[in-house]
């Protein structure tokens, strides 16, 4: 628990510079937008029809779909002013989260100003107000009282929602909750979760004083409301400045995906590099799969651990079948730096597989020990898989060679699937080859009696960047390579899993017993 | 000093005011009378332009109303109506000092002429400077409204039905005061009111307006003694019908 606490400044003040500048940047776009359209019916319409659609794009996805289209994006902006812009990370979240903020400020700015008596209206102008007038006199002090209201709950959507930026690699109390929900430590889910819901109460409370100050015209509320906001944005400005004036001029981005395998392995590569090299590096945790090999391409991380089949199917799109393992790690070595310009390092010296798993028990009864034996009887059985693995080419080419036919498939979290398969909510399960579970919950891998799934070697890659940068970087890699075998990849997961230790503290041990 | 020539404003199709021609005296008050949809409200507001004429011409001691920006032309003139529209987010010295605040008066004068209006309009300042419109009565916020039309000393004043929605001693005793403010600065004045009574107590004449068109203008005696047509002899007999029944109340017979 106190090594999850320790990380709360770190991740609050990463939260704070992402919400708080995106309810800013929000305000700014929304508030002028509103005004413009009061005055123009048909834009109304168009400007709230809009903010409306973005609202109804699940917020998860908002997030994601912010990567592609920055990067897009960017090589629009690279070619014309020659400036890059960074699909990963903080720019897409913030991104995100200002277009997630604008509907409840454009919508009560919008109502705020249309909800002013008409008499007043009259009024103003009858005194001889110029229109510009009449706004910043007449209409904007009276619509303030529901434009903060609108503000104050854009705040709390984008407080909650900032949460998941973590996938698209910016750091938030998020990454409380991913990592967490992944490694099964609820401690930290719930310091995530409960950081999270305060901090939303809180602003919550300060804009709500704000409010109830303009609306009553108390202005020692309006001040300390002020004063709150004040204090909180001059924080996170001040953050955003020591980091600007602290940071070192090179620090190595080591990625990973979001299972607990990853978390552990990029902690270790992270320290190792420290150790040896005398580089900063900075672990970028939870980022989506297919995110990852763009963003080292394109140097925005510089080190990710990925999987041999996982190039040869999802990157090169080889078809067919997959020769041995030395066979697929010769043609992805040779393929991705030629290709990319990314380099594989080295290669741990274990395989995590994707493997259909099922009960032992259960899968003695049905007489199920190979993926042909499996295909007879699919259609009786349910399947249960994490969200990629029936998207991924290895599925339809499984498919393609052994024809299953299950009667239904259902996706689930891969931290879930484990318990799922082994309470018997689903009969057969995508685990994963190293997983500690596997063990533990008594089931049995079995046999892809056809060859279809490529071998899965763990590989160390590198970014085109980097390895230019510091070759010398790549050769320490490469020092790490035969140093983990299934068993002890299968070990470190389970004491993570079950035994509720930290990545990071196994990744200790692990580097302390490193040559 | 007010001079309105074939002034008109159509909608459409629909004829709101048609070819108007109405003058008015320096320092008189002349109202505007007719029934609701009568196009009174609309030439009245035609005068400081609230609404653009469709053609014609106002001026205003001998210039044309259109050479100024409308704001502009507002300030000079004062403008009060029935919903008064006083601001809430003001307090009664801030909504009187509104249009000599944005004609740019120092604040030494504003804060002079805010407290002389106040007692003009019966309100007494140290009292009634700090109050927020919400705090006030009717008839108080029709005095504060009476007060900031007033207030950066304009030649001419514009009132749609300014009493119209007072309780009737309320109503008694502002147009009273209201009559001898106004006979006191020599303001000149267009009244708006379908009130017939209203208009006989207040009006040095009375232009009196149906569907758009003006049927008669002249002092209150004229009209009552000849009326130029049916429809403005029925309406000058409603009040004497009324007085006569009052009367007879009062005598005791029991209608």
């Amino acid at each position: 628990m106190s090594e999850q606490l320790a990380l709360l400044p770190e991740y609050l003040t990463a939260h704070l510079q992402l919400a708080l500048l995106a309810i800013l940047l929000g305000s700014a776009v929304s508030v002028p937008l509103g005004v413009f359209v009061t005055r123009r019916p048909r834009a109304a319409q168009v400007a709230l029809g809009a903010a409306s659609v973005i609202q109804t794009i699940p917020s998860l996805a908002l997030l994601a779909i912010m990567v592609p289209a920055l990067a897009a994006l960017s090589v629009l902006t690279a070619s014309t002013f020659g400036v890059e812009l960074r699909s990963i990370g903080y720019l897409p979240a913030l991104v995100a989260l200002t277009l997630y903020s604008i509907l409840p400020i454009l919508q009560n700015t919008v109502t705020g100003i249309r909800g002013v008596d008409p008499a007043i209206v009259e009024a103003a102008r009858g005194v001889g107000m110029t229109e510009r007038q009449k706004l910043v006199r007449v209409e904007l002090p009276l619509a303030l009282p529901v434009i903060v209201a609108g503000l104050r709950t854009a705040s709390v959507w984008v407080v909650g929602t900032t949460v998941l930026s973590t996938p698209v690699g910016a750091t938030s109390l998020g990454n409380y909750i991913f990592s967490g929900l992944q490694t099964r430590n609820f401690a930290a889910v719930s310091v995530g979760c409960i950081a999270a819901a305060a901090l939303a109460l809180v602003l919550d409370q300060v804009i709500r004083a704000l409010e109830l100050g303009v609306r009553r015209r108390r202005r020692r509320l309006v001040a300390s409301g002020l004063a709150a906001l004040a204090a909180l944005y001059g924080y996170t400005g001040l953050s955003f400045a020591l980091e600007r004036i602290g940071a070192p001029e090179r620090v190595i981005a080591i990625g990973s995906k979001t299972f607990t395998e990853q978390y552990i392995l990029s902690e270790l590569i992270s320290r190792y590099l420290e150790r040896e090299s005398g580089l900063p590096a900075r672990a970028v945790q939870s980022l989506g799969s297919t995110v990852l090999f763009d963003a080292l391409v394109s140097g925005e991380i510089d080190v990710y651990v990925d999987y041999s089949g996982t190039i040869w199917a999802t990157i090169l799109k080889r078809k067919g079948l997959p020769g041995t393992r030395e066979q697929v790690l010769r043609d992805v070595a040779e393929a991705l730096p030629r290709d990319y310009g990314v380099h594989v390092a080295a290669a741990f010296g274990f395989e995590n597989t994707y493997a259909l798993g099922m009960r032992r028990g259960h899968a003695r009864e049905l007489g199920v020990e190979t993926f042909s034996d499996l295909a007879r009887i699919a259609p009786s059985l349910e399947i249960g898989g994490d969200y990629e693995f029936f998207a991924r080419a290895e599925w339809s080419a499984l498919l393609d060679v052994y024809g299953f036919r299950f009667r239904r498939k259902r996706s689930m979290d891969s931290a879930l699937m484990y318990e799922a398969v082994a309470g018997g909510e689903v009969d057969v399960i995508s685990a994963f080859s190293t997983d500690g579970r596997i063990a533990a919950f008594d089931l049995t891998l079995l046999r892809d009696d056809q060859r279809v799934i490529p071998p899965y070697d763990a590989i160390v890659l590198v970014g085109p960047d980097l390895a230019r940068e510091r070759p010398d970087v790549l050769e320490l890699l490469a020092r790490l390579g035969g140093s983990i075998d299934e068993a002890a990849m299968q070990r470190l997961n389970y004491a993570v899993d079950e035994h509720g230790q930290t990545p990071a503290s196994v990744a200790r041990t692990l580097l302390a017993n490193l040559p | 000093m007010i001079c309105l020539e074939a002034l008109a404003k159509h909608y459409g199709d629909v004829v709101a005011v048609a070819d108007l021609d109405l003058e008015v005296a320096r320092g008189e008050l002349l109202v505007l009378l007719g029934g609701s949809g009568c196009g009174k409200t609309t030439t009245l507001k035609m005068i400081n332009r609230l609404i653009e004429p469709t053609s014609g011409r106002v001026s205003i001691d001998g210039r044309d109303a259109a050479s100024l920006p409308g704001p502009e032309l507002r300030r000079r003139i004062g403008y009060c109506f029935q919903q008064i529209g006083l601001f809430p987010h003001m307090n009664v010295a801030e909504n009187v000092a509104i249009t000599p605040r944005l004609l740019g008066w120092s604040e030494e004068r504003v804060r002079t002429r805010v407290d002389e209006l106040l007692e003009l309009v019966e309100l007494d300042p140290a009292e009634f400077r700090g109050r927020w419109p919400e705090e006030l009565s009717g008839g108080q916020q029709q005095r504060v409204g009476l007060g900031r039309g007033l207030a950066a000393e304009p030649e001419v004043l514009l009132m749609d039905e300014p009493f119209g929605a007072l309780d009737p001693l309320t109503r008694d005793r502002l147009q009273q005061r209201f009559q001898e403010i106004r006979r006191d600065l020599g303001v000149t004045t267009v009244f708006v009111t379908h009130d017939m009574v209203e208009a006989l107590l207040l009006g040095d004449r009375i232009a009196v307006m149906d569907r758009g068109r003006l049927l008669q203008v002249g002092p209150p005696e004229e009209l009552i003694g000849r009326p130029a047509n049916e429809t403005v002899a029925a309406l000058m007999e409603t009040p004497r019908r009324q007085a006569e029944r009052v009367e007879s109340f009062l005598r005791g017979d029991r209608p």
